[in-house]
């Protein structure tokens, strides 16, 4: 155990980083990071790209097999698209269905530079609002291609059907999220994410029923397979049979998502999880910025031990909504005690202080900052609810438009509101807290989406790439399907251009056998074990660590805290996890330990990145950096780089490898959301 | 405000597909009834680990209403007694103290039991596969804003495109049809432009498909729509019935 006392006031962290990670070797000449970044000004970097990389002609395309894991919105536009340009897909499902894919939950819209308001905005300017709203620590080449395309999945998404929201002159409508001045926002009520799958889904079923894709659904991965040196299938768990199968490609895709549940409780669905980056990770891949974790600010508070997720209240309910805490600690008090209803506090006893503090974004700034002020605010004793909770109120959108055009904007977010809280947020403000809820961090890409693994690709919420520190609103759904219609179907044939030669790959090799054969050894041991507790009850407890401690506001202390606390969560799982029933039939207990075998891992790469960074910086906020009015103080003269980490084995320290960061298009400056 | 109770509650369990179900007998106590449903079957599921027997099998992923995952048939139905929500929206404050609960699977030929109260819906996936979407290539797409569509036509497809897939409406019908699901779809493409190339085909696959997958016939009986956690309307029924016999009369 560190002596926690000892590190008081100890600010360069570096002498503690030399437990826990080889920070030296970045500097070996092996270990250079190459994003391949195409030469020329930035906005015709993807143009120029697109011109000179290599092809796969329809002919040949008909030998190349794909594999693909997972059918989220980077998964289901990857295969589908990928089929329809003529490769032979294997798509792998999690769930009973690829439409259920947690894309599916995401509410508010999906962000593109159409200008269809003529608000000022064009590619550059969203380029510019993601680099900004990412503090600076995201790819500046991958943004710009991603607001260049943002434009072509708005076609693609209408022309499947997707309904999105339209003016009475049948054009489509737009609203603003966080982190920008210009409505640039797509949606389709508050189910927008549902509607942009349930198009993916579509296209991805035509290419089933032709036959290109073939789709297995309740299945998860459980290994890469590599053979001389390139990623050439996957082991997976059949979830019905308690199967071990194999499956064989000349290349593999990655659209697994986010690790956001190695906070237990989260946004995230129940199934999702970090194991596929672990299991690629412990081959071989770079994990990168895991520190960046999204903590969103309108998550409906936790009310009770045996809760099991957490409920988002989308983002776009900051276009009308004010957030305020009372101004006055007796108000406070009073509201927790049950003696006063937000309701008793006369407007100038309310503190609203986002307008407070960022005039020129107020409601609307970036969901890291968001958070943060909420919880200061808690922090300080003005929390209401449990003490953890601040108000959401439309009393001010009612009073300006009626509950008529407010139930038109929000009226399902409202319903559902209601039905968990059981509050009526027409009379009331609703409470909100902040919760884990999207990963900016994970699998190290190069500009080909490619990961350090030859033949393995990564896409969507899986990858590192697009956020930088801190992802904008509506900004997911573009990654995720500008990923898989428009990035990842052009630069994979880069790569697939040298393989028309190799043949099929058969599944009855020796990495094959290895493979499977380290499998069955993993989930025996666990089901060796015989213990006594739940793998849900050591989640929550790991959960509970990486909340309180890797959570919102970072120390040093509290990392290494959190480092020791993970490690005694470890080895209670190894030597008290209790798994009943077998191994070889349907098992969800097995399944949940496996994910949280995986999390622990995760969640001390977390923290290791987490002590890592000195700095405060995007959702990472250490809380021995900031400026003498709170805001986080980045350093760019140290930290301007992603943090990529190589494994090294069981137990040993991993190496640190920097891909530093340059800003050519965008001038480098301090985020600023006051004026 | 708050409170706890304790619930009875019976369940079916069944070890797999071809094997004979039961109903099984559980108690949950001290329950806050700001749990939701599926929190209390993670209590049980919690206390029957704890004395070494597997937990009861359910699907659930999102438990925000929106996945179509979470499908028990709960007190006689599907997604239990309040309307317009999915199971995983149910909360323990709709019970009162000492209740009996009884808790089954979807119940219907096209979606057999896998174990317990998870059933396989890969059935609603064929139909999809069958003609539920526009046939074109990525890239090929003209503007967004190329073709207006009013808003009442987009609200109308957007109610329709609500469809979760869960099955509830297959699970309410005394037939086991699977109409309101198909119609939804089929109403979505029908009234946006990009629909129309392919209407009557899409309608003449998707009804041949269902048919095919063992789903039974509709009567109007209206139990899926008033089931819907969606609230997807019958009108959509009404829709396809137009849709199918213009495609046959076309043929």
């Amino acid at each position: 155990m560190a002596d926690y006392k000892k590190l008081e006031g100890m600010i360069d962290s570096t002498p503690i980083m030399k437990d826990y990670a080889d920070i030296e070797s970045s500097a070996l000449p092996e270990f250079q990071i190459d994003s391949k970044i195409p030469e020329g000004p930035i906005a015709e970097k993807w143009t120029n790209y697109k011109a000179h990389q290599k092809l796969v002609n329809p002919a040949n395309k008909r030998h190349l097999d794909v594999i693909v894991v997972g059918t989220g919105l980077a998964g289901a536009s990857a295969a589908s698209t990928l089929a329809e340009l003529g490769f032979n897909v294997t798509n792998m499902c999690i769930q009973d269905s690829p439409r259920r894919a947690h894309s599916i939950a995401a509410q508010g819209g999906i962000n593109a530079a159409k200008d269809y308001q003529n608000d000022g905005d064009s590619v550059y300017r969203l380029f510019y609002d993601t680099v900004k709203g990412g503090d600076f620590r995201a790819r500046e080449a991958n943004v710009y291609r991603l607001a260049e395309v943002s434009n072509n999945i708005i076609d693609q998404c209408v022309q499947q059907g997707v309904p999105f929201a339209r003016e009475y002159g049948g054009l489509l409508a737009n609203r603003s999220f966080g982190g920008a001045q210009v409505s640039r926002t797509f949606y389709a009520k508050g189910q927008t994410g549902q509607q942009l799958l349930l198009g993916a889904y579509a296209s991805l079923n035509r290419q089933i029923e032709k036959g290109k894709v073939k789709s297995y659904n309740r299945r998860e991965m459980l290994d890469l397979v590599i053979i001389d040196g390139r990623a050439r299938g996957i082991i997976v768990r059949n979830l019905i049979t308690g199967e071990i199968e194999r499956y064989a490609a000349h290349a593999v895709v990655l659209a697994t998502g986010g690790y956001g549940r190695a906070f237990f409780l989260s946004t995230n669905a129940m199934g999702c999880n970090g194991s596929a980056a672990i299991q690629v990770f412990k081959k071989g891949a770079y994990l990168a910025n895991l520190a960046f974790t999204q903590i969103h600010p309108t998550c409906i508070p936790v009310h009770g031990e045996d809760q099991s997720k957490l409920t988002l209240m989308s983002e776009s309910l900051r276009n009308d909504g004010r957030i305020w805490v009372p101004k006055k600690k007796e108000d406070a008090e009073a509201i927790r005690a049950g003696k006063k209803r937000p309701t008793d506090i006369p407007d100038e006893d309310r503190d609203f202080y986002l307008e407070r503090r960022y005039p020129a974004f107020g409601n609307l700034c970036p969901r890291d900052i968001a958070s943060r002020a909420a919880k200061e605010r808690c922090d300080a004793g003005y929390g209401v609810g449990t003490g953890n909770a601040v108000y959401l109120d439309f009393k001010y959108a009612i009073e300006r438009d009626g509950v008529d055009a407010v139930r038109d904007r929000y009226g399902n977010l409202f319903d559902m509101y209601q039905m968990i809280s059981d509050d009526n947020p027409y009379e009331t403000p609703m409470m909100i807290f902040p919760a884990s809820h999207y990963t900016m961090g994970g699998i190290w890409v190069d500009y080909e989406l490619q990961t350090s693994i030859k033949g393995l690709f990564a896409i969507g919420e899986c990858n590192f790439s697009d956020h930088g520190g801190n992802r904008l609103g509506a900004s997911a759904l573009m990654q995720g399907l500008a990923d898989g219609y428009f990035v990842l179907p052009y630069t994979m044939q880069n790569y697939l251009s040298d393989q028309i030669k190799v043949p099929k790959f058969k599944t009855d090799t020796p990495e094959f056998d290895k493979a499977e054969k380290e499998v069955r050894e993993r989930i025996q041991k666990l089901m060796n074990i015989k213990g006594t507790k739940s793998p849900d009850e050591l989640h929550k407890k790991l959960g509970h660590v990486m909340w309180e401690l890797v959570g919102m506001g970072r120390t040093l202390q509290g990392l290494v805290k959190a480092i020791d606390e993970i490690e005694e969560v470890r080895k209670e799982f190894y030597s008290d996890l209790r798994i009943v029933g077998s191994a070889d039939t349907m098992n969800t207990e097995l399944e949940k330990a496996l994910r949280l075998e995986d999390f622990l891992v995760m969640c001390k790469m977390m923290a290791i990145d987490a002590l890592n960074r000195n700095e405060s910086c995007g959702a990472h906020f250490r809380e021995e950096y900031q400026t003498a009015d709170g805001e986080a103080a980045r350093n760019d003269k140290d930290y301007m780089y992603v943090s990529c980490w190589k494994y090294t084995g069981e137990g040993a320290k991993p190496i640190l490898l920097k891909e530093n960061l340059k800003y050519e298009a965008i001038q480098v400056q301090t985020r600023n959301y006051k004026s | 405000m708050e409170k706890n109770i304790n619930v009875n509650l019976k369940i079916w369990r069944q070890r797999g597909p071809k094997e004979k179900g039961s109903f099984q007998n559980y108690r949950v106590e001290n329950v806050s009834t700001g749990t939701s449903f599926l929190e209390m079957l993670d209590m049980l599921n919690q206390q029957l680990v704890e004395k070494g027997e597997e937990p009861v099998v359910f699907d659930s992923d999102c438990r925000e209403g929106i996945c179509g995952m979470c499908s028990l048939y709960i007190n006689g139905h599907p997604h239990g007694p309040v309307q317009g929500i999915t199971t995983c929206q149910l909360h323990m404050r709709k019970f009162n103290n000492e209740d009996t609960i009884t808790i089954e699977p979807w119940r219907s030929a096209a979606f057999p039991v896998i174990r317990d109260l998870m059933v396989d819906r890969n059935a609603f996936d064929k139909i999809q596969q069958a003609g539920g979407y526009v046939s074109f290539n990525c890239g090929g797409a003209p503007d967004a804003n190329a073709t207006p569509i009013s808003k009442e036509i987009a609200d109308e497809a957007m109610d329709s495109a609500t469809c979760i897939g869960c099955g509830a409406c297959v699970a309410a019908c005394k037939n086991g049809s699977a109409m309101l699901f198909v119609s939804a779809k089929v109403s979505q493409f029908a009234l946006l432009p990009q629909g129309q190339v392919e209407r009557a085909r899409r309608a003449r696959a998707m009804v041949a498909k269902m048919d095919e997958l063992g789903f039974g016939n509709c009567t109007n009986t209206g139990a899926c729509a008033a089931e819907c956690p969606k609230n997807i309307s019958l009108s959509n029924i009404a829709r396809l019935n137009r849709e199918f016999l213009k495609a046959k009369i076309a043929e």
